[in-house]
């Protein structure tokens, strides 16, 4: 048993937010209240500190099977704890690509051995994310996803997005795109602008991105099916996703803490800032933020993409797009969103849970008989992210010794302190 | 100290005073090319590696000629033969390179940034031969000395630069150096290859669709080459090409009566420039190669001559000078 | 540690004097200075060849070639000094094959400078003889080479300095020995 103590519980869920105290048995949530006595529980102190519903990442890579130079189940795991994170979702770019319910249960048992959070596997919606033909989707469900995408590309075709829609939408599975039109991208290493031209490097328009969300939001219509925008990154894709929500359709959408903190003009040739979709232009960013700030983003995703050093170390148009992300993505929301009034606190944490539960269809929320997921986390401690520290594998992130006010400070999967740093 | 730069890795960061310095560096390195006997023992012991990992004739000979008359000797990496082909890093290349201890690496390479990249890893003098579509920046310096000998000046020209801006790091290199002397450029080329974002690479650069109205009153016309091999988009039709963009005696006349026509080379004669343009009176393409030599001897000299910046202070020579 | 002026050597009055007996015996013992150049070192050789050479073209029956010879770049110290010198131009606009060449410098001390100036006019081709002048010979020879025409012969240590100031360069006219001393 676990008390969690005089910390300010926000859940957005339940619209709480008031110094309460929180009772843990086992994986379950027993109490919540004021003053709650005790007993034999541990008793955890969170004076001064947010005790939130546990973190949801909608979208990371963790490479296993198959990349574990980069990072395994066990090693991305852990950073996500460190990061705040109770559940995150893998996207299926493994080697192989996680198509089958083979593999799928594969990953889902490494993760019960090596992993510390929850571990819930996105499926490909095609044969090795190829395009062509529907992957075992139905194997893949029982095995245990929780969505699916071709994650790394968009789904090829229209054609074939509707199929898949069709089809998820009978078995309850939000279909999930990484929006790009192959012919506008082709060879781009970064947002094509001012920047791009000074730099000498090939750029890609941001309707690259626009264009095939409008085209997947209009299958979704078709199809009146869930769709999930995968790092949403450009106000036009913005607009279509806003226009879609007005007319009913059941779209949402993601952002990650580098597109609504980093820009293009942040880009030299420094391979920690190349990333799919690429930094975008001031206005971009400034468009996410509002969306975020007024309920037309529905979450908040890592896209934590860990590279090896050597990977990276190579000239910008050879590198691999990715970056690292768990252990910042909270500080970056708090530093560039929060306390410079963007956003408030609530919305924050809903943006990491409440938002990405309802893109899976499920609860995340503290009451009593609810999972016994919790995140803690100080509203505005002072501190320096250092990479070197990461139980990542990797250190691709461009945000590495960089000062935040705020960020995670332990975080509990099924009633087990998986991560603390009080 | 003007000279004491440490890498040359492209015309942008560069000073008025720093390019006048080189410019006017080059002129006893000009007269040095008229000499019988053109051997020099000043970098005599120095060795310059010359690492080209885009294929090039022209701007690796005039590096290894420039390099042989001062009296250094040269390490040659091309890239068909070198094992990038197999796989080896960028970064192991250049540092199996810098194990056979030169003392400067002069890089040509395909990706924009190489330059930079090799000289934040190496312990040498970089000097940048041209980085993917980013700055080509001793083309750039010949140009401009080209330019000036001819004009006499820089101050205030109208310099038109025609063709691939988009790709061509000839132009980047260019805009930024004549930009810095108060000229005016004028781009034109086709649409998709001048986008707008061009103008804002520096003050007094617009861009001009129509080629007849873009040579109007220029000082100095520029051609560039057409790169087939850095494109990723269709190409344009050569027949197009050449009816809207080629550089005809008709559209000469069109510029000052006076107006250079540079080009960096190799030139196709009948596709961006007319033969009797490229061989003519004002062609400027032959100095041009001469001053290129000229160019990357000064370079050579200042940068990689002399002592390593940390060297420890010579024992004072016996002079007849109070410094 | 300090410069000081120890002695003067030559008032501008002597320089001139010097100059003028000094072109005298060129042409003397040059046969009538016929197919001669003179080529100044730069710096302070080439204000004073140009003096030797209107000295000798002021009675109108002799005429010498000038030119200005930069060493820069044929110096033996360069890969002992931090940053390159400035490189200068070499002004020469005649054949030097088969002439007679007058080299003409300031002070002659190690022999250094004339061995870097005979490389550098060798390069541009083959004299028929090459010469030299000096205003001021201080000893101190590291390298075979004499000076035909001698302005003035001194004995000096190895701390101090020869200063030849020219007023084209200078703003001054003398020539001073100075020290250095801490």
């Amino acid at each position: 048993m676990l008390l969690i103590k005089n910390g300010r519980v926000l859940d957005p869920a339940t619209n709480m937010d008031a110094t309460l105290d929180v009772l843990l048995d086992g994986e379950r949530i027993v109490r919540v209240g004021a003053d709650l006595s005790a007993g034999d529980a541990d008793v955890l102190d969170a004076a001064g500190l947010i005790v939130a519903p546990g973190f949801i990442d909608l979208h990371c890579h963790l490479r296993e099977p198959g990349q574990e130079l980069s990072e395994t189940i066990e090693t991305g795991t852990k950073s996500a704890a460190k990061g705040g994170f109770t559940a995150v979702c893998c996207m299926p770019n493994t080697l192989p690509v996680n198509d089958s319910a083979s593999v799928t249960r594969g990953i889902v048992e490494r993760a019960k051995v090596t992993g510390c959070v929850r571990v819930w596997p996105i499926g490909a919606v095609s044969v090795g994310s190829k395009g062509e033909a529907l992957a075992e989707i139905a194997g893949m469900k029982e095995a245990g996803i929780v969505a699916v995408s071709d994650d790394g590309k968009p789904v090829a075709t229209a054609r074939l997005m509707r199929q898949a829609m069709e089809y998820c939408e009978s078995l309850g599975l939000p279909v999930i795109d990484h929006c790009e039109d192959p012919s506008l991208f082709a060879g781009g290493v970064m947002r094509e602008g001012q920047q791009s031209a000074r730099l000498g490097l090939k750029g890609i328009p941001a309707q690259s991105e626009s264009i095939c969300v409008g085209r997947d939001v209009e299958v979704a219509g078709l199809a009146n099916a869930r769709l999930h925008i995968a790092h949403m990154s450009t106000r036009g894709s913005l607009e279509y996703v806003r226009a879609a929500k007005k007319r009913g359709l059941r779209v949402t959408c993601e952002v990650t803490p580098h597109h609504f903190t980093l820009t293009d003009e942040d880009v030299r040739y420094d391979t920690r800032y190349k990333m799919n979709p690429p930094l975008a232009s001031r206005s971009d960013r400034d468009a996410l933020i509002e969306g975020l700030a007024d309920g037309s983003i529905d979450a908040i995703a890592t896209d934590h993409a860990p590279h090896h050093a050597a990977s990276k170390d190579v000239e910008f148009d050879r590198a691999p797009f990715g970056i690292t992300g768990f252990e910042t993505a909270l500080a970056l929301g708090l530093t560039v969103l929060v306390h410079p009034g963007k956003l408030s606190l609530m919305r924050l944490v809903e943006l990491f849970t409440a938002g990405p539960a309802r893109v899976l269809g499920i609860e995340r929320k503290i009451a009593a008989g609810q999972t016994a997921d919790i995140t803690i986390f100080s509203p505005d401690r002072p501190w320096t992210y250092n990479a070197a520290e990461s139980p990542s594998k990797s250190r691709n992130t461009p945000f590495d010794g960089r000062s935040f006010r705020g960020g995670p400070i332990a975080t509990i999967v099924g009633g087990r302190l998986v991560h603390n740093h009080r | 100290m003007l000279q004491r730069l440490q890498h040359l890795l492209g015309i942008e960061p560069l000073t008025v005073e720093q390019v006048n310095f080189f410019l006017d560096q080059a002129k006893p390195f000009q007269e040095f090319q008229r000499h019988p006997l053109k051997k020099l023992a000043t970098l005599r012991g120095k060795t310059v590696a010359l690492a080209f990992f885009e294929p090039s004739t022209r701007t690796r000979i005039s590096f290894a000629t420039a390099a042989s008359r001062l009296g250094a000797d040269s390490m040659n990496l091309q890239a068909e033969s070198s094992s990038l082909k197999k796989g080896e890093s960028l970064i192991d290349t250049v540092r199996t390179l810098e194990a056979m201890r030169p003392d400067g690496i002069v890089i040509r390479h395909a990706a924009s940034g190489a330059a930079e990249f090799v000289a934040a890893r190496l312990e040498i003098p970089v000097l940048n031969a041209g980085d993917g579509s980013h700055e080509h920046p001793t083309q750039a310096l010949l140009d401009a000395l080209t330019i000036r000998d001819r004009k006499g000046t820089l101050d205030g020209l109208n310099v038109t630069i025609v063709g691939d801006l988009l790709h061509s790091r000839v132009a980047r290199s260019n805009i930024y150096l004549l930009t810095k002397f108060g000229t005016r450029i004028t781009l034109c080329g086709p649409p998709m290859w001048m986008p707008p974002v061009l103008e804002d690479l520096a003050p007094g650069v617009r861009r001009m669709p129509c080629i007849e109205e873009a040579l109007k009153d220029a000082d100095v016309v520029m051609v560039l080459r057409v790169q087939t091999e850095r494109m990723h988009e269709p190409a344009l039709s050569e027949a197009d090409y050449v009816l809207r963009y080629q550089l005809t005696p008709e559209r000469l006349r069109l510029a000052r009566p006076d107006a250079l026509v540079l080009h960096p080379g190799p030139m196709i004669r009948g596709l961006e420039i007319d033969p009797a343009v490229a061989d003519g009176p004002q062609s400027c393409v032959l100095e041009q190669v001469t001053n290129g030599l000229a160019i990357r001897m000064a370079l050579l000299y200042h940068l990689v001559g002399g002592a390593p910046a940390d060297a420890p202070h010579p024992a004072k020579e016996r002079s007849n000078a109070a410094d | 540690m300090r410069i000081v002026e120890k002695r003067q050597l030559l008032s501008a009055e002597q320089i001139d004097r010097t100059l003028k007996r000094l072109a005298h015996e060129i042409v003397e013992k040059t046969g009538g200075a016929e197919k001669l150049a003179l080529i100044g070192v730069r710096r302070r050789g080439v204000p004073l060849s140009q003096r030797v050479a209107n000295f000798i073209h002021a009675d109108g029956k002799h005429r010498v070639s000038l030119g200005t010879l930069d060493i820069t770049l044929y110096r033996d110290d360069l890969s002992t000094v931090g940053a390159q010198p400035i490189v200068h131009s070499t002004d020469i606009d005649f054949e030097v094959d088969d002439r007679d060449l007058l080299i003409v410098d300031d002070v002659l001390y190690t022999g250094r400078t004339i061995r870097a100036a005979m490389n550098g006019l060798f390069d541009l081709g083959r004299p028929r003889r090459v010469q030299l002048c000096v205003l001021i010979d201080r000893g101190h020879r590291e390298l075979p080479i004499e000076a035909s025409f001698v302005g003035r012969t001194v004995e000096t240590t190895d701390t101090e300095i020869v200063e030849v100031r020219l007023r084209e360069i200078d703003n001054e006219e003398r020539v001073v020995i100075v020290d250095r001393v801490t």
